[in-house]
């Protein structure tokens, strides 16, 4: 019996260790492909750059502190516009799922908001703010509080009507039922928002830094692209493809402790 | 008099926080239901809790239904569908009646109505002499599925009606346990109900009902969605239950030997709209086992009642096939 569990929990992981070597196999694969055509010259270098200029570029920036200061500034603006979207998005959300007349309200213009492209807000938003981070920041809340908003609306709307009945027969009051009932049950909702959130808020840093300004990874991006930098441009795209990853990884992560409770015991 | 009291009691209930203690003391003189008292504190003994208010003065039936009506609307049609049609029934303190009848006679109707769940279109519906409203600490619903919050665990779903009530963490806590011994989840309470088998979801949704000390007990099919074996083992403990807390209960079924077996009076159901069509005294020994069923009187009874629905469905039927 001891050794049947020993048998499959080590099957599990050899499967998993697999799957990884696997994944990770396509990647160097790609990017061996990628170095030798640079290296033979199959494409010019001058435009594709290659994985070994790269890593040079990578660990020079590294070294002098360029990266770091506008990885700094892109994430101070991202980490103030995706605080503040959640904390205005969540309740927003609520509110609008929660209170039938609040949703009849306000639902068209909140899809009017969702379905536009938020970038087209960005000569608005320095007009009012400036060029600081002020803008930017209003850009990257805008980007990122439409999905914790309806996610949150179609939380509220979803309650399983059992469990309400349940609060309700047992006494409690609009106030209890919400905390005992639907904020438990609106929590994979809320976890995917904060999913879509963080990809979007992301989007919108770089989006606004793109659009102006004098650092943080959006503005280098920009600048080492007008000024034919390659190398430079495939180390940003690299950092932002890893954050987001990174981002996307933990919050799945926390998700899978936080919803424990689907599959078993304590 | 009466209403003025019943609304500010539930008022009350809804407002404050802190609510109404333990049902019982909730501003009524003492009352039948005081007897829980006792059972509450100390450990589950050998015979049930000795109850000698209730002996002294039980000033009103548990449970009194008048003339109740209860009619859905369709929400789109806007038709009118009667689904019970003037019911009389009263259920004296530590009583068990079950309400038995075809699916969809209205028994279900008829048990959220008393839960204070759905409004009657008329009639009257009093706990203990209270007029019933809306749902209250003077009563509580076991429901026919299981509908466990998923995201509390075994213990944290038995005092879930405590904590709404609140009743501080730790004396919720204690008094649940006690509910884990006698439903027998010892061992489980941790676990959430994803990780429970339909008997052991059901035995929680008892134990939640119960914990709570209601005046009256609602059961709406328990043990329907259980398979038979499961079943009967739930209906055995369910008796064991009954004969150490002697609540008062209401419970519909459609199983006609599982209203017999555990109750002491059998209320039968027309079918759609549920109207009385005969209330059958159970008058097997108490206190009952399983072991009732191979009384002789048993299969008499189930026979009796089985032959009264019939009865009526057939003779609705000729009926339609003349018209
Ligand atoms: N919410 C509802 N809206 C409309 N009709 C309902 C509703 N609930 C029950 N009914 C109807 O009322 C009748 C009685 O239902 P119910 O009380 O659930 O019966 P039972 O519990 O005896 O099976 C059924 O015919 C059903 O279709
Ligand atoms: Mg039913």
């Amino acid at each position: 019996m001891k050794y049947d569990l020993y048998d499959f929990r080590t099957r599990k992981l050899l499967e998993s260790l697999i799957g990884l070597a696997m994944s990770v196999g396509v990647i160097i694969a790609l990017l061996v492909l990628w170095e030798v055509s640079a290296d033979l010259n199959l494409i010019d270098p001058m435009f594709s750059s290659s994985p070994s200029r790269v890593v040079t570029t990578g660990l020079e920036m590294i070294a002098d502190g360029t990266l770091w200061k506008h990885i700094k500034a892109s994430g101070r603006v991202f980490l103030a516009g995706f605080g503040l979207a959640v904390l205005f998005g969540v309740p927003i959300g609520v509110a609008l799922g929660w209170f039938k007349w609040v949703n009849r309200a306000f639902t068209p213009l909140v899809s009017a908001f969702y379905t536009m492209p938020r970038i087209a807000l960005m000569p608005l938003f320095i007009i009012w703010f400036g060029l600081g981070d002020a803008a930017r920041i209003a850009l990257v809340v805008l980007s990122a509080i439409f999905p914790l908003i309806v996610n949150m609306q179609v939380a509220m709307q979803n309650i399983d009507g059992d469990y309400r009945k349940v609060g309700i027969a047992y006494g409690a009051t609009q106030w209890q039922l919400f905390w005992t009932i639907a904020l438990p049950s609106s929590v994979p909702f809320l976890l995917t928002g904060l999913r879509l959130a963080m990809g979007r808020g992301l989007l919108g840093v770089v989006a606004a830094e793109i659009f102006g300004g004098a650092e943080g990874v959006g503005y280098m991006l920009q600048y080492a692209g007008a000024t034919f930098q390659i190398d430079v441009v495939f180390v940003l795209v690299v950092v932002i493809m890893s954050f987001g990853v990174i981002f996307d990884r933990s919050l799945f992560w926390i998700s899978r402790r936080v919803e424990s409770w689907k599959i078993a015991e304590a | 008099m009466t209403n003025v009291l019943t609304n500010t009691l539930a008022f009350d209930f809804g407002g404050t926080p802190f609510g109404v203690a333990p049902p019982g003391v909730a501003g009524h003189p003492p009352k039948a239901d005081d007897g829980g008292a006792p059972l509450r504190e100390g450990p589950w003994g050998a015979t049930p809790a000795p109850e000698p208010v209730s002996a002294a003065a039980p000033t009103r039936p548990t449970l009194e239904v008048k003339g109740l009506v209860i009619t859905y609307q369709n929400q789109k049609t806007g038709e009118l569908t009667e689904a019970v049609s003037g019911v009389d029934l009263t259920i004296g303190h530590g009583e068990f009646v079950t309400v038995v009848g075809l699916s969809g006679c209205g028994k279900t109707s008829f048990l959220n109505a008393v839960a204070g769940l759905i409004k009657p279109v008329a009639g009257s519906i009093a706990v203990a002499g209270k007029t019933v409203t809306k749902p209250g600490p003077d009563r509580a619903v076991v429901f026919q599925k299981a509908t466990l919050l998923p995201w509390r665990t075994v213990l944290g779903n038995i005092t879930y009606g405590l904590d709404l009530r609140g009743v501080p963490r730790k004396e919720a806590r204690l008094r649940a346990e006690k509910y884990v011994d006698l439903v027998q989840l010892r061992g489980f309470e941790h676990f959430y109900p994803g990780a429970l088998s339909g008997g052991m979801q059901q035995r929680v949704n008892l134990a939640r009902a119960l914990v709570t000390d209601p005046h009256l007990l609602l059961l709406d099919e328990p043990f329907a969605a259980l398979d038979a074996i499961t079943r009967e083992n739930m209906q055995a403990e369910l008796l064991n239950i009954w004969n150490l807390t002697r609540k008062t209960v209401l419970m519909v079924t459609h199983q006609i030997d599982e209203a017999v077996l555990l109750s002491d009076r059998v209320v039968v159901f027309s079918g759609r709209p549920g109207r009385i069509l005969a209330e059958i005294r159970i008058n097997l020994p108490r206190p009952r086992t399983a072991d009732a069923k191979y009384c002789s009187d048993f299969d008499l009874l189930t026979k009796k009642i089985c032959g009264i629905i019939q009865h009526s469905a057939s003779k609705k039927a000729t009926w339609s096939y003349e018209i």
